[in-house]
């Protein structure tokens, strides 16, 4: 990857996408975009961060997101090291900040956190001296997964500005809804939520973007129909009636699928829930771009590293 | 329900509860339709191929939709089935049933309603529209499949006679609905404030020595219930709806008024149980009288009546709730709640006007087109492209209900050997006589 001369990214932090301006996200993507030719190449392995420690501190289960950073951290040449919350001594009753301050004292340089409650992330950031990656905290926002998205969108279309961008499902609970909402809105794109009025949380139509509670209004000429993943705990009843219904009027089948654009691409976060936010044909078929973004989640989070290692001291 | 040769209703006072206003004339209905309405149908004018009915000055009008009877199925065929559930209607001038969705197993599942319906078809003389589950089981925690029970045939949604006690539920419950431009048809009554009771709290209660139920229990959970319709229904334009199915006291009444005056999407019924009788009528225990909720104190009846002048209680039900003879003839605390009202919720109706508290036009209305424009149905309006869903009726022929020739399969009514003027002469369905 380019040496760049002057950082391009100035934030010491990445909590979020509230706060990034539109060139920050750019300059994020265009470094991306690099990431992506490294990672095509046999020789995958760059010294960025030769010498630096990456912390992967992990309160939530996660497959995609901690080996996708993992690798990102490797590939710049970090040592990595993951600690998941199973193992930890916050399981024997240890406080976020007291955790924090262990880990502070073993001076890594990044890390990357991932826990249940919004905010916890930025609470760790203040009792930290290194660079702290938010790799999804509660409800609130999860930035990688938004950029990532972002990069695959742009790869594909070739631009985000003036685009079309449903988001559909389980919009109250989805930090990547979130994340996702502000970055395509900063970007130029028009974003629409779609869900049941249990799945939309309280004052969306105020933040930006425009809400359906129907499927076919909602992605009615889209560009990019982006799918939630649905929590089984909320299938039961609770905020919709059953699985089955919700497939029936929110899941992504090809019917429906047909209101969209006719060149419209599909996403999906992770890990999807085959028939009941999107079937199966729609999942693997060809407008699909879930493969791609798995992809270009190492890339991206390789450009989150590099942009913020930039900022280090004695870089 | 088929349809048959052109019948015509002719000389007949005719009443459009649409326009309030009552001519002499006739309907000519064909295919199932009102296709002719006005003085202009008369005998000369229908043509040969026509059954002419001289109505004699008798009254038609459109059938009576009754928004809340038990028909016994699925699980309670002792107590009434749908043959004999409509053969009550079809008697009482009942032309659309509202069934209550807390059958065995409860209406809460798309397979149960297209069940009822396909029973319906079969056995049924009068329409039946089935009332889904709003929770599963009817247990109040989990929403039901509103939105396929509705493609399945619910014409609405309610909980039985219970409330669902959880605000969060109801709140989820209303939002969700809301998307599905679903109506909501809600009993209002706070189970802890009401569970030792069994009749009216106050002096007469007391008198009896039977613990009382509140009025408050059921103003309290109509009051939360306006506050979730404000929060999750209000401005809504997709026809989702809020329908207190029984409203038995001025303090829910003051509630009610309140949000229809800010535009609210609510509006409420009462029974004809409630209009008609009060507390003292329970007498000597008497367990016909053992209503859910309670019949309350004359002031109260008489602040009921003067609602439904007024049209701030839209709607009036039979409430009809059969009950065996074993689950009636107990000591009053272990009765079982409930009357049936499918065959004399109009004589009883007919009371009010006579006695001059409520003008005619009013009365037929709250059993015709108000639960019909709730519902969005095309029922309860005496004009051209209708269905021809009729009744004549003489609303001065006296009579006395005889519990032995009620069609309905139990017989608690809570009008035995009550004297009462109107005798339904004609009811006919989708065109034909019935």
């Amino acid at each position: 990857m380019t040496v760049l001369a002057k950082p391009v990214f100035s934030h010491r932090h990445l909590l979020g996408i509230e706060g990034l301006s539109r060139p920050d996200i750019e300059a994020l993507l265009d470094l991306a975009d690099e990431a992506v030719e490294v990672s095509r190449q046999v020789e995958k392995k760059r010294s960025v961060l030769r010498g630096r420690t990456l912390i992967n501190l992990f309160f939530e289960p996660s497959t995609r997101t901690q080996s996708s950073f993992e690798l990102a951290g490797k590939r710049l040449g970090a040592d990595v090291m993951n600690m998941s919350v199973a193992t930890s001594s916050v399981t024997k009753g240890e406080t976020l900040i007291d955790t924090a301050a262990t880990l502070n004292a073993m001076r890594p340089d990044l890390i990357v956190v991932r826990h249940h409650h919004s905010g916890a992330v930025q609470l760790l950031s203040r009792k930290v001296s290194c660079s702290v990656i938010n790799a999804g905290d509660g409800s609130h926002e999860h930035p990688t997964q938004a950029l990532l998205d972002a990069l695959t969108i742009r790869r594909n279309k070739g631009r985000i500005d003036g685009l079309t961008i449903a988001i559909c499902g389980d919009v109250a609970h989805s930090r990547v809804a979130r994340s996702n909402m502000i970055l395509l809105t900063q970007m130029g794109a028009r974003v629409r939520v779609v869900g049941p009025s249990t799945l939309l949380p309280a004052g969306i139509e105020r933040m930006g973007v425009e809400v359906h509670r129907s499927m076919e209004s909602g992605i009615r000429d889209a560009d990019i129909v982006m799918m939630l993943r649905l929590q089984r705990e909320r299938m039961d009843g609770a905020f919709v009636p059953s699985l089955k219904e919700f497939a029936r009027f929110y899941g992504l089948d090809e019917e429906k699928l047909k209101w969209a654009k006719p060149d419209a691409l599909v996403m999906h976060p992770g890990p999807i829930n085959r028939g009941v936010e999107i079937e199966s044909a729609v999942a693997d078929g060809p407008r699909s771009l879930i493969n791609e973004q798995v992809e270009m989640g190492v890339a991206v989070r390789m450009a989150v590293l590099e942009a913020l290692a930039q900022n280090l001291p004695n870089s | 329900m088929s349809t048959s040769s052109p019948i015509a209703l002719i000389n007949a006072r005719l009443l459009d509860p649409a326009s309030g206003g009552e001519i002499r004339g006739g309907v000519l209905a064909e295919n199932g339709c009102i296709v002719g309405v006005g003085a202009d149908v008369t005998k000369a004018n229908v043509g040969a191929r026509t059954k002419a009915i001289d109505c004699g000055g008798d009254i038609v009008c459109p059938g009576l939709i009754d928004m809340c009877a038990f028909i016994g199925e699925p699980g309670a065929s002792h107590r009434e089935t749908i043959a004999t559930a409509s053969r009550a209607a079809a008697a009482g001038g009942v032309t659309t049933i509202v069934a209550t969705p807390n059958t065995n197993p409860p209406v809460d599942g798309a397979a149960v309603v297209d069940y009822l319906m396909r029973r319906a078809r079969d056995t049924a003389k009068v329409r039946i529209l089935p009332c889904a589950a709003l929770t599963k089981g009817l247990a109040g925690g989990e929403i039901a499949e509103i939105g396929l029970l509705k493609e399945a045939g619910a014409i609405a949604f309610s909980n039985g006679p219970a409330s669902v006690v959880s605000s969060q539920v109801m709140r989820r419950a209303m939002t969700y609905a809301r998307d599905f431009g679903a109506v909501i048809i809600h009993r209002s009554e706070d189970p802890e404030l009401a569970r030792a009771g069994v009749m009216n709290e106050g002096e007469f209660a007391s008198r009896l020595g039977l613990p009382g139920i509140p009025r408050e229990a059921e103003a309290i959970m109509i009051d939360r219930d306006m506050r979730l319709v404000a929060l999750t229904l209000a401005g809504n334009a997709g026809g989702a709806h809020y329908h207190a199915q029984l409203v038995t006291t001025t303090l829910s009444l003051d509630i009610i008024a309140k949000a229809k005056a800010v535009g609210l999407p609510v509006s409420c019924a009462t029974s004809i149980n409630h209009l008609s009788l009060n507390e003292t009528d329970v007498g000597d225990y008497r367990t016909f009288l053992k209503l859910s909720p309670p019949l309350r104190t004359e002031e109260e009846r008489l602040a009921l009546v003067e609602a439904l002048a007024s049209g701030l209680i839209d709607v009036i039900v039979s409430d009809h709730n059969p009950q065996d003879v074993e689950a009636k003839r107990v000591p009053f605390s272990e009765a079982e709640y409930g009357a049936i009202g499918l065959e004399t919720m109009l004589p009883a109706g007919l009371r009010l006007v006579q006695a001059g508290h409520v003008p005619l036009a009013r009365l037929i209305a709250s059993m015709t087109l108000r639960p019909a424009e709730i519902l969005g149905l095309p029922q309860g309006r005496l004009q051209k492209g209708a269905p021809a869903d009729l009744i004549r009726f003489d609303p001065e022929e006296p009579f006395v209900v005889d519990p032995a020739r009620l069609q309905s399969r139990s017989k608690n009514t809570p009008f035995d050997e009550a004297r009462m003027e109107g005798v339904v002469k004609l009811t006919m369905v989708a065109g034909a006589i019935v």
